[in-house]
């Protein structure tokens, strides 16, 4: 019995990380262009990522 | 416009969107300054895949100063960033020689309010989610425990799921608990005051229950009901979106810039809105007017095919009027404003958008019919149980746990979804056939359409000339050498004829009378007869002269096409029993030779935009669902009051605002549309018939007293996944119309 007490915790440990991520993710706009985040994966080109993409994203 | 004529490669390379004219316009007047950088917001039309965004973007980042060039695929937006001396018209005419369309777009906020609105829901959902799914956890060892766990642990369980409940009930229940008081406060009654009561009830009880130490606590049902409830209400806002943002176009198009010529002499750009009448405007060729305005100085050629659906060009000068959406085609023109921005004929047809938009709001969707039937009946069903319990001699307690019971497991979570699942599924399948949903119960409304009306020029023809007849390869060629440098149409289709080629030296062109330059060391001509010297009917615009030093003139005709597939796609429409029509603004003898070759018997021509929307009203008033179909400034009133209509891809953006959905890839796209929305609503009806049915077991189940947690939970998830999974089915199903 007394394992309940630190695996109820833990699990919803777990899921608080989960969610607190995805409201991050959610909050930086991660969500707000799904079709050109699945097509941009298929853009083939190497070179550096732009600095100032995270400072858009946080406005 | 330009769906043969461009050259290849241009637009989107999926070939999803057609490529569209360059239109120049200078968003100079747009262009805002943040921390010293320069920044410009562009709405982008005709970009749908990845390879657009690897084009745009690097055709942007290639321009000097340029830091952030980012496009949004789902809307459409590209916001700029720039520092230094880059000007703003070279940056849009960067995308628009790639073949998009761009427009300025008037608001410095990167985030509209739809946008807030659906990533709101989204956080809902997540939170709603999280909540979920560990209740669920607690309480699977909850339910496998009956029997054997003691009371001290399950209430300790249930204390954890009433605390993690309560936070997530508080947050994403707001959407539904505002949404209900708004209307309670007006005496009325939503899907969200039942959906409301059942979460309040249904958490005050559970924390009641578990206070006492009793066994049934409706924590992981509450929750799992918003979750389920709160997919819909995402699904639903994203489409809605989309429609949004297609209004925002037409915004975007009211937002042209205007080259005005200051007293000082100087042409300044700025907004189509600052336009006074009398102002006096420089038109440059490949500009399209966004005002009414009469020529005072210059003369050119000009298109009104999308004004007027007159498939063939006029020629314009001094004195002459000029409709806002007229095309300039070859030399520049000077003119006053003969009406501001917000009285053109541009705002007119705005009006009867408005007008469309209105009408359309009144249009009940099968899923507020539903819903109006369901609500009072939930209600009842529930108070019924807690009453009769009480009657029968329960006790307060145990009767207000089957009336909450009854509520939650009668809540409509298969009801919430089975509309959005439908169409998100529907869109999903048109999108990738290349037609574009707007609003999401545009299918409902195409699916009950019994009449269709076709506007010709762009619609059912190709909606540019095509030279026609056999005509001598040496004079084709010829001829092609002086009509490679000019923008005219007819001059433009002998090009596409010819190929590509070198060029006459020393071209001129006269507006209004036609090319002249040196072939092969002969001088030559090309254009009217009276330019030629040719001896035919004056005024003949559907055909061009060219002649040469020495020989005889030749004479090309020229015919707007009628589409490959329509012929194809009319004979479809007519054994599926829909009544056509065309209505057209061009002149009678093309339109009656375009329905004879189609077989549509009743067509009318010369017809304003007003007779449009005429007809429209007089066959809605015989009993008649209409399905208009359009490209032009002239249909956009029509496209916004029919009962349903649709546009193609080359047409004007103003339609395609007007109108609930957008195709490419030729007519053959209308009658998979119309299949693929009766077959939604087919199983939208199914999903409804099932919710329905679900409920006629699950209500006597819950008020006989058997609706334990376990069951809610069981019944709620699995009607939600079997809606979800008939919804699925659409994406199998075989077109037949």
């Amino acid at each position: 019995m007394s394992g309940l007490l630190f695996l109820i915790p833990i699990a919803l440990g777990m899921g608080l990380v989960g969610l607190v991520a995805f409201l991050w993710a959610a909050r930086s706009g991660q969500f707000d262009d799904p079709d050109g985040a699945a097509n941009r994966i298929l853009v083939d080109e190497d070179r550096p990522l732009p600095t100032n993409g995270e400072k858009d994203s946080a406005e | 416009m330009n769906q043969l004529g461009s050259d290849i490669g241009a637009g989107c390379p999926s070939g999803l969107a057609p490529s569209e004219a360059p239109i120049m316009s200078d968003p100079s007047a747009f262009v805002r300054r943040v921390d010293g950088q320069n920044r410009l917001s562009l709405t982008v039309r005709g970009a749908k895949c990845g390879a657009c965004i690897n084009r745009i973007e690097s055709a942007v980042n290639a321009l000097p100063g340029i830091e952030t060039a980012r496009l949004n695929l789902s809307t459409g937006d590209l916001e700029i960033g720039w520092r230094g001396s880059l000007k703003a018209p070279r940056i849009v005419s960067a995308v628009s020689a790639l073949g998009y369309g761009v427009s300025p777009r008037d608001d410095d906020r990167s985030v509209s309010d739809e946008q807030r609105e659906e990533r709101g829901l989204l956080i809902a959902l997540g939170v709603a989610g999280f909540a979920t799914a560990n209740i669920m956890l607690l309480s699977v060892s909850v339910w496998a425990g009956i029997g054997e766990m003691g009371e001290t642990t399950r209430t300790v369980l249930h204390g954890i799921s009433g605390i993690i409940a309560l936070p997530a009930i508080i947050f994403s229940g707001r959407v539904f608990f505002k949404s209900a008081w708004s209307v309670l406060k007006h005496g009325h009654a939503n899907m969200d005051v039942p959906i409301s009561l059942a979460l309040i009830i249904a958490f005050c009880v559970s924390v009641s229950e578990t206070l006492r130490g009793g066994e049934q606590a409706y924590f992981d049902a509450s929750v799992m009901l918003l979750f389920f409830l709160l997919i819909g209400r995402f699904l639903d806002a994203r489409v809605r979106r989309k429609a949004h943002s297609s209004a925002r176009d037409l915004a975007a198009m009211a937002h042209r810039t205007v080259m005005r010529v200051d007293p000082d002499g100087k042409a300044r750009s700025v907004r189509a809105s600052d336009i006074a009448v009398g102002d006096r405007i420089l038109l440059a060729p490949g500009e399209r007017a966004v005002v009414d305005m009469r020529i005072t100085q210059g003369e050119s050629d000009i298109d009104e095919s999308l004004v007027t659906g007159e498939s063939l060009t006029r020629s314009a000068g001094p004195g002459m009027h000029l409709l806002a959406g007229a095309v300039n085609l070859s030399q520049p023109l000077t003119g006053t404003a003969l009406a501001a921005a917000s009285d053109s004929l541009l705002a007119d047809i705005a009006r009867m958008l408005d007008a469309g938009e209105q009408r359309r709001s009144t249009y009940r969707r099968i899923a507020d019919r539903a819903v109006s039937l369901y609500v009072p009946f939930v209600h009842t069903s529930a108070l019924l149980a807690f009453i009769g319990w009480l009657i029968a001699g329960m006790g307060v307690n145990e009767a207000l746990l089957i009336g909450v019971s009854t509520l939650i497991i009668t809540c409509p979570c298969a009801l919430a979804l089975a509309a959005p699942v439908t169409q998100v599924v529907a869109a999903g399948r048109l999108f990738r056939s290349g037609t574009f949903l707007k609003s999401g119960d545009a299918l409902e409304r195409i699916a009950q359409c019994d009449y269709i009306i076709f506007d010709k020029t762009g619609t059912l023809t190709l909606g540019t000339p095509q030279l026609s007849g056999n005509i001598p390869p040496e004079a084709l060629e010829a001829a092609a050498r002086l009509a490679r440098a000019s923008r005219h149409p007819l001059s433009r289709a002998i090009v596409d004829a010819a190929g590509t080629g070198p060029l006459a030296s020393d071209v001129r062109e006269f507006a209004g009378l036609g090319l002249e330059g040196t072939v092969q060391g002969k001088p030559a001509r090309l254009g009217s007869s009276e330019w030629v010297g040719a001896d035919g009917s004056s005024g003949e615009r559907s055909s061009l002269w060219f002649s040469q030093e020495g020989e005889p003139p030749v004479r090309f005709q020229f015919e707007d096409h009628v589409l490959d597939d329509a012929a194809v796609t009319i004979g479809r429409l007519h054994s599926a029993g829909y009544g056509m029509e065309i209505v057209s603004g061009d002149r009678a003898e093309t339109v009656a030779r375009v329905a004879q070759t189609l077989g549509i018997n009743h067509w009318s021509a010369a017809a304003s935009p007003r007779d449009k929307v005429k007809r429209l009203e007089q066959l809605e008033a015989e009993g008649h669902r209409v399905l208009m179909v359009g490209d032009g400034l002239n249909d956009a009133g029509a496209l916004a009051l029919a009962h349903a209509s649709l546009a193609p891809g080359g047409a004007m953006d103003i339609s395609q605002s007007a109108s609930d959905a957008v195709y490419s890839k030729g007519l053959s796209a209308l009658p998979r549309l119309i299949c693929v929305a009766k077959q939604a609503r087919k199983v939208m009806l199914e999903n409804f018939a099932f919710a329905a049915a679900y409920n006629l077991v699950a209500v006597p189940v819950a008020i006989t007293g058997h609706a334990t947690p376990l069951v809610a939970a069981i019944a709620m998830s699995a009607s939600s996944i079997l809606v979800s999974l008939n919804a699925l089915r659409l994406n199998a199903m075989r077109e037949n119309l």
